[in-house]
């Protein structure tokens, strides 16, 4: 180290001290904190490239068949949902991204400092999604219009293609960006919950990923009466221009996931108050 | 100023701090003194509004912590130097910290400073040695020139230079009217710090009062004496109040007597000295008698083959109760 002070000098005073740390200043930190880490462009890259990169290749692939498929096949072809389908992945990689919002403040120690600048924890635990939500719908909505519209460039050979005017699409691309980051909240309550990265990730997927196959493989009569009240569902009806059968309209399957969101969050908040940091 | 009144913290089954009560004045360096597991961190944490107390109140300035208008403005505290997001550069650590309590930029760059990271601001914490961890944790503590600073075993790790580095500034602070409350489990660092102490084991309280009360209290005086004529000078002593035990290589050890009188009694029996030296147990080893029941965690065996004590042998040791069992854990510190 090249210099060091012996006293307390070289300090110059600070104004007196007014109001009370609150809101503001918290969602000021916040968001330094995120834009402050590599681990957050990474994962807002990958985002990107899996989000738009993925539909571009699906209808990519698609078009470059579209004279071999048959009429049946056609008829059902999505172009929306098609270019959209890099969102299903970019949902693991939000998952991440809204856990390690949290969890890295547990895993690095910083939680401790971080509740020492700003022990209201309500307002830090708030901030902190707050921030996140900003982002992640942000990133979310560029990925999805990109997609949509790179897609639809894609397409053009087909003339089977769509544009934000036609029905539900322009829903369905809002959609992307906001199933992307209620995705992403999800896990942010989970990581609050659980305070373990990798338990919170595991657990997002899980119950994002994994439950719907599993709620699969039940006799159909069960599955179907199932299925609409899983958070997955809810999450991907909102990007889908098509009603699935025996499930909500968009909207109502968006509300599941929503109420399930909101349940989470509202229990890691509560912890998040309660618990010992 | 910090007022802890009848805190008792426990996890799970384990009580870490049992009713314990002091209070931290200010202008003056306060040392929180005792072996590891001891409750001084848990103490701290609680303070600091991080961990909820089972029992009591803890106040800082008049408040609780939580309550505090703006916390970094009256606390600063530094309660581990890993308590920092490694992915994240020193400046912006200290950024985000100052946003929350609307601390202005340009003190970054000044406590930076102060604790001489200012060629590595821009740097990871992630690769920052213990010593730089811990100087990027006393500018954070001093960003928001708070009245009260709290450190949890501050010198950990760092070089001599960087102790010498932190005793100056933690003198400084206090000097300024400050309130300063260091915590450490090594009895040396305090004694050249500190002007109060703190002394808990096993989450309660043994001593609080100042450094040289401390010594007075709990380090027997002994006096060494050298003389021809040892039986002779044994028995005045015995007469005179004290007790005499031969050392073995033709000298005395007197205990309870002061050296002056130990002086006069040879005089008076018309004993020849050759020597009389006052021999104090060391600060150190006060705190390892006071503490020596109350570590939590004895060494199984020493490897001089010392004795072992179970950990539930004995109570603890009350304040001036005279420290005069042999040390028997060799491993505080």
């Amino acid at each position: 180290m090249a210099t060091m002070a012996t006293e307390s000098g070289g300090l110059t005073a600070l104004p007196a001290p007014s109001g009370r740390a609150g809101l503001l200043g918290t969602l000021r930190s916040e968001f330094t904190k995120i834009r402050s880490v590599r681990s957050t462009y990474w994962t807002m890259l990958v985002l990107l490239v899996v989000g738009i990169g993925l539909g571009a290749l699906i209808t990519g692939v698609a078009a470059a068949r579209w004279n071999q498929m048959g009429i049946a096949e056609r008829a059902t072809f999505n172009p929306t949902r098609n270019s959209l389908v890099g969102l299903y992945f970019g949902q693991f990689v939000i998952v991440v991204l809204g856990t390690l919002t949290i969890t890295s403040e547990y895993s690095t120690g910083m939680i401790r400092t971080s509740l020492t600048a700003m022990p209201r924890r309500g307002i830090m635990y708030v901030s902190k999604a707050a921030v996140f939500t900003v982002l992640a719908l942000l990133i979310g909505l560029i990925t999805s219009f990109a997609a949509f519209f790179l897609g639809q460039a894609l397409l053009a050979s087909t003339h089977d293609t769509t544009t934000l005017s036609g029905p539900n699409v322009l829903r369905a691309v809002i959609g992307g960006g906001l199933f992307i980051a209620v995705c992403g909240l999800f896990a942010y309550g989970i990581g609050a919950i659980l305070r373990h990265t990798a338990g919170a990730i595991s657990t997002a997927i899980g119950l994002l990923f994994v439950l719907p196959i599993v709620v699969n493989f039940l006799p159909a009569s069960w599955s179907n009466d199932i299925l609409r009240w899983l958070p997955s569902e809810g999450g991907l009806a909102i990007w889908n221009t098509r009603q699935v059968p025996h499930e909500f309209t968009a909207w109502g399957e968006f509300g599941v996931f929503l109420a399930y969101t909101a349940a989470i969050l509202i229990a890691g908040f509560i912890l998040f108050r309660k618990r010992d940091a | 100023m910090i007022e802890v009144r009848g805190l008792t913290k426990r996890y799970g089954e384990k009580v870490a701090v049992d009713d314990l009560s002091f209070s931290v004045e200010p202008g003056k360096v306060t040392g929180f003194l005792g072996p590891n597991g001891a409750g001084k961190t848990t103490t701290m944490r609680v303070i600091l509004g991080l961990d909820y107390p089972n029992r009591g109140t803890v106040t800082v300035k008049g408040k609780q912590y939580r309550e505090l208008d703006k916390p970094m403005r009256e606390v600063g505290a530094l309660l581990d130097a890993k308590a920092v997001h490694g992915g994240r550069s020193a400046y912006n650590h200290l950024l985000c910290l100052a946003q929350t309590n609307n601390i202005p930029r340009r003190r970054i760059d000044e406590v930076l400073s102060l604790v001489g990271l200012t060629e590595v601001a821009k740097k990871r914490s992630k690769g920052f040695s213990l010593g730089m961890g811990q100087r990027l944790g006393i500018a954070g503590a001093l960003l928001g020139d708070p009245s009260v600073l709290m450190f949890d075993e501050p010198v950990n790790g760092l070089d001599p230079e960087g102790i010498r580095w932190i005793r100056n500034l933690m003198k400084t602070l206090a000097a300024e009217g400050r309130t300063v409350f260091v915590s450490s489990h090594l009895m040396s660092e305090m004694e050249n710090t500190a002007d109060h102490l703190v002394v808990i084991g096993r989450g309660k309280l043994i001593a609080d009062c100042t450094v040289s009360e401390f010594i007075a209290q709990n380090s027997t005086e002994t006096v060494r004496v050298r003389t021809p004529q040892i039986d002779v000078l044994a028995k005045a002593v015995a007469a005179g109040g004290g007790t005499a035990t031969s050392n073995g290589d033709g000298s005395l050890l007197v205990q309870g007597l002061s050296p002056e009188r130990v002086g006069d009694i040879a005089f008076d029996s018309g004993v020849r000295l050759h020597e009389l030296a006052p021999a104090r147990a060391s600060l150190e080893q006060a705190f390892m008698e006071l503490t020596a029941d109350s570590i939590e965690y004895q060494a199984s065996a020493g490897q001089d083959g010392q004795g072992q004590a179970g950990p539930g042998a004995a109570a603890p040791v009350q304040q001036g109760s005279g420290g005069k069992q042999q040390v028997r854990a060799g491993e505080v510190g």
